[in-house]
């Protein structure tokens, strides 16, 4: 149906996708999976005519085609269901899918009695019953991408990409789509199904795809592949590989026995978090361990104040912390590392100087004007210690290369003298020396007496560098890592664990 | 990971396109300082530079406001009303004398910064719609205040208005002074590099914790302020009080002054001496359109093209 | 008013089939904010009215009421043209100056004719509104800055046109043109009978047109839109255009009815459109918004205006006081309603 053949695509300094095979036949779905950097996402939007590939070709129905842009991939009959359902949420069900192609009666004007029975019938077929005059917004989240699919599906669409769809579904909202993707399969339709929930991957998917590294690491039935072995594919891992440096590392060297600087106690979010506790030592590196989706990231914002929580709280040093307000985390001495560097960690355009000053600036200050002297003495150190590579403080952080911007995040933090850090994803996409110096420095920094949360995908760099590992998995912790146990295996083994009976989700 | 590799000749046409953006508005002043010393007769007097500082300062004063809230991804559309607020507080209460009546014109400008700021960082409405109910709403204001055309006889103001120190207008020192203020402001204090951060990232800056909504709130009662003191200025230039006409249409120069002058709609830069010159700009673009005997009608369409011109070449790097 | 009665029934006679895949409590109070959205300029309306015809004997006269009519309906026009540059989530600021200048236009063109005199306005206006329809659409540019910049543009033309505004030209009283602005069918003059007809036709074109769909789904999510392989840049071109024929014709309209072409007419105009087409429960972050709506919107502004005349002792500047309050009050109003259904 849809394949592709030696594709590639290089971004500047990365490479995204080399020689990449894939293929989705009529009647399949087919799991696309891989951790952070894989290059699922830039092979979808090649696939959707977002990105042109560099190399490599695309063929449809056996005749070779070109997307240059996401219209003509859709016309070509791919469509994509993306997390953020992309459809128009103030216009109502049926306008939504009906839209470019509405019944039309007596001098053009639209028929809308004949627009809403087509509706309802369409999303009965898939067993979806809604009002389909009311406004899209109004719906569940669910039901949203269950119209978007019903939309896909009526022009035609011969190939359905989902991309991650079940992210903010309910469970019962999950069985509808399940049964929805069965009958796009009897169809004959292709499903592309990206998701990192082992349990829905196992219960629907008939085929998988792992990348890893911008390559095709395995490709096969699902069914012949167990869960263990999948996990270590995508995380590029060999089970029982016995590190021998793995067990007589500083694991429990350190004091387990001091009060913990901060407790977060049932930390919920609707759909994101459920009930998720973590408590950190001075000193000491906790890892965030589990798949991406798993909650780690939501979990380290909670913490930050970054984003609103439904319940659970945040105590630091025996006081606790007004929830929601990254003001307050940072005075109570959080700071955190955001994931996404470029848009929420980084001010491009100003900078290494201002960048590192940037919330520390009050204290910095004497009657609202910066002191200048300060600031250079603060940043001069800081670019020593953390060996920033800059022109000189000026330049601006956006012209760095991103090892040099997350020091400089890093600096911006420790200005501040933190004591908690949490680092979320701190050596993503930063080059292997820069990567090296990262990882010393947060070990260093635990030494001084920091308490240190961090989140990695590179499951080598979270086992080598946590004292525990706090595994993750759907918002909800499912197993803790002490000692003789932080290895690899037992990671992999926590995450591929099947639920035991009734889990709620 | 996600960017889009540049091509070698983009680049270049990028760093041109840049240089154009960041010096262009000096080059354009040169050139049209040029044009006139060699086709403008009587333009190099003494007296000319006199008139053409005066009669810039207002402007000058409402663009640097506007450069603060256009440095946070924002825009104040209420600048033009808030003069006719302010001089319609000045006239009113010229009674307790001009230092009182200045005052007053001052805290009513805050007060509708106030009042737009508010509307931006607590309610979440965006600024253009803010700022336009504020405009609508301070020009009603004004003109409820004091309905037509009043004269102002106070030898102070008159004083303010046309005198000089030696030999340079009142108007002229209190702009530049406010310029060298401004700029004072954005680049050494604590505000202007919250106020940058904010416009350049503001997920960033929520997420390294600072003030973003007062820093909001600030900016527009400054450039509130700031507008009221270009009413105080104008009232005192023209001796008399119009709230029906004055500032109407300020709000364009303002913004015109300052995109010509290098700051970019989409914020995370503040250029005080490209604002400076871009409001010159626009003075020199309409003497010389005067003084050639063109009608106002062209000095109109000419400050249109003009702006387009300027937002267009911003574009491509507000897209980057 | 006018309009969408066929949605309105359509909406109301079918509580029934809902069911299943809803959000739990979405139902109720998200429908007061919705009904608060759609309705609320209405019932102002209606409260507004009883109040003044209480309040002032004159106010409820047949006399007062045509006159109301024909002061609103040239504003109407340009309110309706806005409604579908604001649906998009955009904003023409250049209205005003397009009002003016196709008024002079009009006037200028009566001499030669009642053709000339509608056509003229028309196309000139028209030429400008697809340059900002252009810029904006093709060139990315912000819509404010492009508008504001043709309403200087067209203020300029207009100046130009007129000798620096001192020369006004006059329309022969005699001309089926002037006839447009000043006679009357059925007591009621012909500006509103235009009026009325063009808000039918705009009511239509938004709703049951394929091309009113795309309007509604530019606003509403653009990327989207796109995705869903609405022609995006040609829809925004197309509400541009018609916005400004609209204040050209409108403009016009005015020119007849005046019986000349008043050089000074539109400054502030602009606003006046937005605030009725806000007032009227048009979001201005666009996706949402009705045609009918901006009548009411209209016709609330006016009579509020009208009952500030008739306070002798008020000034009439209070008008703008309060309408800059009331788009205050309605900006926050929508922002938080707005805010409120996204989260439930």
């Amino acid at each position: 149906m849809l394949t592709v053949t030696g594709l590639c695509k290089t971004f500047p300094g990365v490479r995204a996708l080399s020689e990449v095979d894939f293929t989705a036949r009529a009647g399949e779905v087919h799991a696309l999976v891989g951790e952070n950097g894989a290059g699922k996402s830039t092979l979808i939007k090649v696939l959707t005519g977002v990105y042109q590939p560099d190399a490599g070709e695309l063929s449809c129905d056996g005749s070779q085609v070109r997307f240059a842009t996401p219209l003509q991939a859709q016309q070509a009959g791919i469509s994509t269901i993306y997390q953020e359902v992309n459809l128009v949420p103030l216009m109502s069900v049926a306008r939504n899918l009906f839209l470019g192609r509405e019944p039309r009666g007596r001098l053009g004007l639209i028929d809308f009695r004949r627009m809403h029975r087509a509706a309802e019938d369409t999303l009965r077929a898939m067993g979806i019953r809604v009002d389909v005059r009311r406004p899209l917004r109004e719906l569940g989240v669910g039901a949203q991408q269950m119209v978007a699919l019903a939309r896909a599906v009526a022009v035609d669409a011969r190939v359905v990409i989902m991309d991650e769809p079940t992210s903010s579904l309910e469970p019962r909202e999950v069985r509808t789509l399940f049964g929805v993707i069965r009958t796009l399969r009897e169809r004959g339709i292709a499903v592309i199904y990206v998701s990192h929930r082992m349990d829905e991957l196992y219960e629907i998917c008939d085929a998988v795809t792992v990348l890893r590294d911008g390559r095709v690491v395995h490709t096969g039935r699902l069914a012949e592949l167990d869960r263990l072995r999948l996990v270590a594919l995508m995380l590029g891992r060999e089970i029982g590989e016995v590190r021998e440096e793995g067990l007589t590392k500083f694991t429990g060297s350190r004091d387990t026995a001091a009060r913990p600087v901060l407790e977060a106690e049932g930390l919920r979010i609707r759909h994101q978090l459920d009930g998720v506790s973590v408590s950190l030592r001075p000193g000491e590196v906790v890892g965030l361990g589990g798949l991406l989706g798993s909650g780690r990231s939501e979990t380290a914002k909670a913490i930050a104040g970054a984003v609103p929580v439904d319940g659970g709280r945040v105590v630091v040093a025996g006081e606790p912390v007004r929830a929601g307000s990254t003001a307050a985390a940072i005075r109570a001495g959080i700071s955190l590392l955001p994931e996404d560097r470029k848009t929420e960690g980084i001010v491009p355009g100003l900078s290494v100087r201002e960048n590192i000053a940037l919330a520390a600036l009050p204290g910095l200050s004497r009657f609202g004007l910066v002191d200048d002297a300060r600031v250079d003495r603060i940043v001069d150190t800081f670019m020593k210690r953390l060996r920033i590579k800059a022109a000189g403080p000026h330049q601006k952080v956006g012209e760095l290369s991103g090892g040099n911007q997350q020091k400089v995040l890093l600096a911006r933090w420790l200005a501040l003298h933190p004591k908690v850090l949490l680092l979320d994803e701190p050596t993503r996409g930063i080059d292997v020396g820069a990567k090296a110096e990262v990882q010393a420095l947060v070990d260093e920094l635990a030494d001084d007496g920091l308490a240190v949360l961090l989140i990695s995908s590179d499951t080598e760099e979270l086992i080598e560098g946590s004292d525990r590992v706090v595994v993750l998995k759907d918002g909800a912790v499912v197993r803790e890592l002490t000692g003789d146990a932080v290895t690899e295996d037992e990671l992999m083994r926590a995450i591929a664990a099947v639920p035991a009976g009734g889990h709620d989700d | 990971m996600t960017e889009l590799s540049l091509a070698p000749g983009a680049v270049d046409r990028d760093r041109a396109l840049r240089l154009l953006q960041d010096y262009g508005v000096y080059g354009g002043v040169l050139a049209l300082l040029l044009f006139n010393f060699v086709f403008t007769p009587h333009f190099a007097s003494a007296e000319n530079f006199r008139t053409q500082a005066v009669q810039v300062a207002p402007v000058l004063i409402v663009a640097l406001g506007m450069a603060l809230a256009i440095g946070t991804e924002g825009v104040d559309l209420s600048v033009g009303s808030v003069m006719a607020l302010s001089t319609s507080l000045l006239s009113l209460y010229l009674g307790y004398g001009p230092w009182t009546a200045t005052l007053i014109a001052v805290a009513g400008g805050v007060v509708a910064g106030l009042a737009s700021g508010a509307l931006v960082a607590f309610v979440g409405v965006q600024p253009i719609v803010a700022t336009l109910a504020s405009m609508v709403a301070a020009r009603g204001l004004a003109l409820v205040l004091l309905p037509q055309l009043k004269d102002v006889h106070d030898p102070g103001l008159a004083a303010l208005g046309s005198g000089d120190v030696l030999g340079v207008p009142h108007l002229a020192l209190i702009a530049a002074a406010l310029a060298l203020l401004v700029a004072f402001v954005v680049r050494r204090s604590t505000f202007g590099r919250q106020l940058l951060a904010i416009g350049d990232s503001r997920p960033a800056a929520r997420l390294a914790g600072l003030p973003v909504r007062r820093v909001l709130v600030v900016v527009y009662v400054c450039s509130g302020a700031l507008a009221a003191i270009a009413g105080v200025l104008a009232t005192a230039r023209l001796t008399a009080s119009d709230p029906t006409s004055l500032g109407t249409l300020m709000e364009l120069s303002a913004i015109t002054a300052v995109v010509v002058g290098g700051t970019p709609l989409s914020g995370g830069r503040v250029r005080i001496g490209g604002t400076v010159a871009g409001a010159v700009l626009i003075q020199l673009l309409t003497t010389t359109l005067v003084k050639h005997d063109l009608p106002p009608s062209w000095t109109q369409i000419a400050q249109a093209v003009v702006i387009v011109a300027a937002v267009y070449a911003a574009r491509e790097r507000g897209k980057r | 008013m006018t309009t969408d009665t066929g949605e309105a029934t359509m909406r109301t006679e079918t509580p029934a089939a809902r069911a299943g895949d809803e959000p739990p409590g979405a139902s109720r109070s998200e429908r007061l904010s919705a009904l608060a959205q759609q309705h609320g300029a209405l019932v102002t309306l209606v409260i507004a009215v009883i109040v003044a015809s209480l309040g002032f004997d004159t106010f409820l006269t047949g006399d007062n009421l045509k006159n109301m009519a024909l002061s609103s309906a040239f504003l109407a026009v340009v309110a309706l043209g806005m409604t579908f540059v604001v649906v998009t989530g955009g904003i023409d600021l250049s209205v005003g100056s397009l009002f003016a200048l196709g008024g002079v236009l009009a006037a200028w063109g009566s001499q030669y004719g009642t053709a000339v005199a509608l056509l003229l306005p028309l196309a000139v206006c028209g030429l400008v509104g697809l340059l900002n329809g252009l810029l904006i659409a093709r060139s990315g540019l912000a819509p404010f800055i492009v508008t504001l910049a043709a309403m200087l543009g067209a203020r300029g033309v207009l100046l130009a046109l007129t000798d620096e505004g001192s020369r006004t030209y006059l329309v022969d009283k005699d001309t089926f043109f002037a006839g447009l602005g000043q006679d009357s069918l059925l007591g009621v003059g012909v500006p509103v009978w235009i009026t009325l007809v063009l808000f039918v036709l705009g009511a239509v074109v938004l709703r049951r047109t394929r091309f009113g769909q795309y309007v509604y789904a530019v606003g509403g999510n653009e990327d989207a839109a796109a995705l869903m392989g609405a022609p995006v840049a040609r829809t925004k071109v197309a509400v541009y255009t018609l916005s400004a024929l609209c204040a050209g014709l409108a403009g016009a309209l005015n020119a007849a009815w005046l019986l000349s072409g008043v050089t000074i007419l539109g400054s502030g105009m602009e606003l006046e459109a937005i605030s009725a087409v806000v007032i009227g429960g048009t979001l201005l972050t666009g996706g949402f918004g009705f045609i009918s709506g901006s009548l009411v919107g209209v016709a609330l502004l006016k009579v509020i205006q009208n009952v500030i005349n008739q306070i002798g002792s008020l000034d009439s500047a209070y008008q703008q006081v309060v309408s800059g309050a009331f788009l205050a009050v309605v900006v926050v109003a929508q922002t938080w309603l707005g805010r409120r259904r996204r989260v439930l």
